[in-house]
């Protein structure tokens, strides 16, 4: 092994039933560099990760590290902290109740007994040198978040770290504090701690990382220099797309761009997962949000639906001023949402196929007024005609269908309610290519019958298909409006990546 | 084909009913053995020289009532809530004593209004009780057993406080009439409200949507809210319900002995009630109900207790062997058991589909 490098992975493998996850995946670590881990959702970071501190075994592929001669197998993460691999995770994985000295040293005692000056002392000196804000008698709930994460880091770092990784560390940090965390990770580096930094923050990896590597569907695409690897580019190479051919893509003009009257606007509206944001759509547009992962395309729109908690912003819906609070508010006002977390958010797991349909309806018409067994059954086999949803019966249990008609059984949902708006937030993630296409064709046919629909999709060319108007977003924030010729798939990504491309 | 497809979903929606059936048809085939006349029932006349049915099956039946009608109540608290009231037994105390204060304030005489206000007051009191519970499992989401450890610690004291730690008789024809007999009417009154009960969560469930809204909110609350149902008040609501149920079976309770004694009134019946519920093949965790079942299971916790007195089994003794056929029961309806019956099922059916094969070639 080369004397600065602390980390190989070589052509590494894992599948799980039915799915390639990681498909010989290469990665070097070398002493003293920040190295940014990236890709999309499922392209394999967290599995490279977990692999790598023995949480999966790996099916194939050699894992070497500094002052070992051979390949090593790690199959725990004990095992891989005695190879000096440390991971702090993004949930906090600490005794919020105990001292931070506690919590640094907790589980690392010898022989139950404890020497509690002697563990003080240890601590204070560490946090001192790594110039953490904490003392060691602190109890650890009275520390901020980030100070919370630094401890975590010194934790990790006590235990002869040569390589540290951190999972999305600073997702749930403000600037400050990511600044502070960021001096941090610097000083590490500087005594030669190999990071591995995961975050699908942009802006971050190129304020504090050398280099980068790319994964995607479970492949790898490519290690890089940051300097060499402009934003734009890096963004094309997560979503999986070259830059020359992008611009091909078919222009069938997606729905009425021309078609003025204003059907739902918001000002300023704001929720507590959401910053303050304006917001428009017209009769029978098809708007949408897109952005990478965590850019806050999903909290805008739950925000839109009264999902999360309101906290500001005016809403009008076709003129008219509306209050829009809870769901039930955005519901009477019209407006539908299929969520972006089918599982979580949308399916009633339990319940047959024929209550998944007409429950929104049902909620709309009130406690009273139960919709006739005749009646519910009747709406379950019109949409399931309509959609083509292949289920037994109306009576089978929506848990037990496929991704791909689960989702259409929460479309069918939604437009039995006739909506004015309805709002759909990655409504083909998961499921077959045949039914994407369907979901797309169907979008553009209800906007053309006069809905207003807001389409959220991971997939920038299935966006380019349907949407007359894209809203750019970026670290949480509308960074741009794009229309007519503007619809290209590299003025989409040169807006997502900002910085670097044109249009900044 | 697709027909007999439909049959086996339609049949399948009932299965959760067979462990309580199962344990119901035990039952009474080991007492038809051990004594053939075991279940027959005679109509004799009471000391009023009113006309009553009399036999072991009518004091299962009479002798579940509180328990069925708790079980239903706890039935919808489950369901929504993924856990338990274990509060139930104290708060029927309290409702009973609210009861008896209400009907000694007449000063003597007791009149049909009288028994009226007592019962509504006792209602009111419940629900109030029952909100408390439920505000603080839908508010502040606290387990429910957590929550309704508070209740079932201070109920009886509360009980106790309301007549002034006395335990107050009342006895009028009216009260005899609830507890015990309606003149010209031979069926035991308790058995009658049951029916009425079941009676009105039957209307519940079919002219308003709370059966549905209740099963979206215990299986998966989140889609049920961004599905505009106010699950919190769902929650709630299940907690009010319940409370209904404690101040009938309290009043039930009181009614049958003529008197209230707060320490002794329903005591432990919360245990029975839960066991009713899971019997009836219900998921503690919450989610998809059966109410019949937990009924089911209400009368199967009965008949055996009245078996094992029946058996001369001695009053301290009979929880012990309760406990073992408990056992049994829970084990038959667990998840483990039921996948070894489908792949039991299946691999007869398979085999008998390849012997009509073989037959037909």
């Amino acid at each position: 092994m080369k004397e600065d490098i602390v980390l190989t992975m070589r052509g590494i493998c894992k599948v799980f039933p039915g799915v390639m996850a990681l498909n010989g995946v290469d990665f070097t670590l070398r002493k003293g560099e920040i190295h940014a881990l990236m890709g999309e959702n499922g392209a394999g970071k967290s599995t490279l990760i977990k692999v790598l501190t023995g949480v999966y075994p790996k099916d194939a592929g050699e894992i070497r590290v500094d002052g070992v001669d051979e390949a090593i197998t790690i199959r725990s993460p004990q095992e891989a902290q005695s190879y000096g691999i440390s991971t702090v995770y993004q949930e906090i994985s600490l005794c919020p109740n105990l001292t931070v000295a506690e919590n640094m040293f907790i589980g690392r005692t010898r022989g139950g007994t404890v020497n509690w000056k002697a563990m003080e002392k240890r601590a204070g000196e560490l946090l001192d040198s790594l110039g953490i804000p904490a003392r060691p008698r602190q109890q650890l709930s009275n520390c901020s978040l980030a100070v919370q994460q630094m401890v975590a880091i010194a934790r990790a770092v006590d235990t002869e770290c040569k390589v540290l990784i951190l999972d999305e560390p600073t997702s749930s940090l403000d600037d400050k504090e990511v600044e502070m965390l960021f001096r941090l990770m610097r000083d590490l580096k500087a005594r030669g701690v190999g990071i591995i930094f995961v975050t699908h923050f942009l802006e971050q990896v190129y304020e504090v990382s050398d280099r980068i590597t790319v994964l995607r569907n479970g492949e790898l695409v490519g290690e890089y220099e940051v300097e060499k690897l402009p934003q734009v580019q890096l963004v094309a190479m997560m979503i999986g797309r070259e830059l020359e051919n992008l611009s091909v893509i078919r222009k069938e003009n997606p729905a009425g761009a021309a078609k003025k009257e204003v059907r739902y606007e918001a000002r300023q509206l704001s929720s507590t997962e959401s910053r303050p944001f304006d917001f428009y759509i017209g009769k029978g547009e098809v708007n949408g949000f897109t952005g990478l992962l965590g850019s806050g395309r999903s909290e805008s729109v739950r925000a839109i639906f009264g999902a999360d908690p309101v906290t500001g912003g005016e809403v009008k819906m076709e003129g008219k001023k509306a209050r829009i609070t809870k769901p039930l508010d955005a519901m009477k006002n019209g407006i539908g949402y299929l969520p972006e977390d089918r599982k979580r958010d949308g399916i009633i797991a339990d319940l047959s196929v024929r209550d998944n349909i007409i429950l929104a309806l049902q909620v709309l018409r009130g406690m009273g007024h139960p919709i006739s067994r005749a009646k519910a059954e009747a709406f379950a086999d019109e949409y399931i005609k309509a959609l083509g949803i292949k289920t037994a019966s109306t009576d089978t249990p929506i848990g037990s269908l496929s991704g791909g008609n689960q989702q259409k059984v929460i479309l069918a949902r939604w437009l039995l309610t006739h909506p004015k708006y309805l709002i759909l937030d990655e409504p083909t993630r998961g499921i077959d290519v045949g039914t994407k296409t369907e979901i797309q064709k169907l979008v553009l046919k209800l906007a053309e019958e006069g809905m207003s629909v807001t389409f959220i999709s991971s997939e920038i060319e299935e966006m380019l298909r349907t949407c007359s108007r894209l809203i750019v977003m970026r670290d949480r924030n509308i960074v741009g409006e794009l229309t007519g010729d503007e619809l290209t798939q590299s003025h989409v990504m040169h807006t997502i990546a900002g910085g670097g491309g044109d249009s900044e | 084909m697709n027909n007999r497809k439909r049959k086996a979903g339609g049949l399948s929606k009932y299965s959760q009913l067979l462990v309580p059936l199962i344990a119901i048809l035990v039952l009474v085939i080991f007492n038809l053995i051990r004594d053939p006349g075991f279940f027959s029932v005679g109509l004799t006349t009471n000391n009023n020289g009113d006309p009553v049915l009399q036999g072991n099956l009518i004091s299962i039946l009479n002798g579940a009532s509180e328990l069925v009608i708790l079980s239903m109540g706890m039935t919808l608290v489950t369901a929504a809530c993924g856990g338990q009231d274990i509060s139930v037994g104290a708060l029927a105390a309290i409702a009973g004593s609210v009861f008896v204060k209400v009907l000694k304030s007449g000063g003597g005489s007791i009149s049909p209004l009288l028994v009226l206000g007592g019962f509504l007051m006792c209602c009111a009191v419940a629900m109030v009780f029952g909100a408390f519970n439920g505000s603080l499992v839908a508010f502040f989401n606290i387990q429910p057993m957590i929550a309704t450890l508070i209740l079932f610690t201070c109920g009886r004291s509360i009980a106790y406080w309301i007549n002034g730690g006395a335990t107050p008789t009342v006895s009028s024809p009216i009260i005899n009439a609830v507890g015990s007999f309606i003149p010209g009417i031979p069926i035991p009154t308790p058995i009658l409200i049951v029916l009425l009960m079941g009676g009105l969560f039957a209307l519940l469930f079919r002219f308003t949507t709370l059966g549905l809204y209740i099963q979206a909110v215990g299986i998966n609350q989140s889609a049920a809210r961004l599905n505009g149902i106010n699950a919190v008040g769902i929650k709630l609501l299940s907690f009010v319900i319940l409370g209904v149920c404690c101040a009938v079976a309290g009043m039930i309770g009181v009614s049958r002995l003529g008197l209230i004694n707060h320490e002794t009134l329903l005591i432990n019946i919360e245990m029975d009630a839960i066991l009713a519920v899971a019997i009836g093949g219900n998921n503690l965790g919450g989610g998809k109900f059966k109410m019949i079942g937990s009924v089911l299971g209400a009368y199967a916790i009965q008949a055996l207790t009245i078996t094992l007195y029946a058996m001369k089994v001695p009053s301290t003794d009979v929880k012990a062997y309760k406990a073992v056929v408990i056992v049994l029961l829970v084990v038959m309806g667990s998840p483990v058991v039921k996948e070894a019956a489908d792949r039991f099922t299946k691999r007869i059916r398979a085999a008998r589909r390849s012997d009509t094969g073989k037959e037909a070639a």
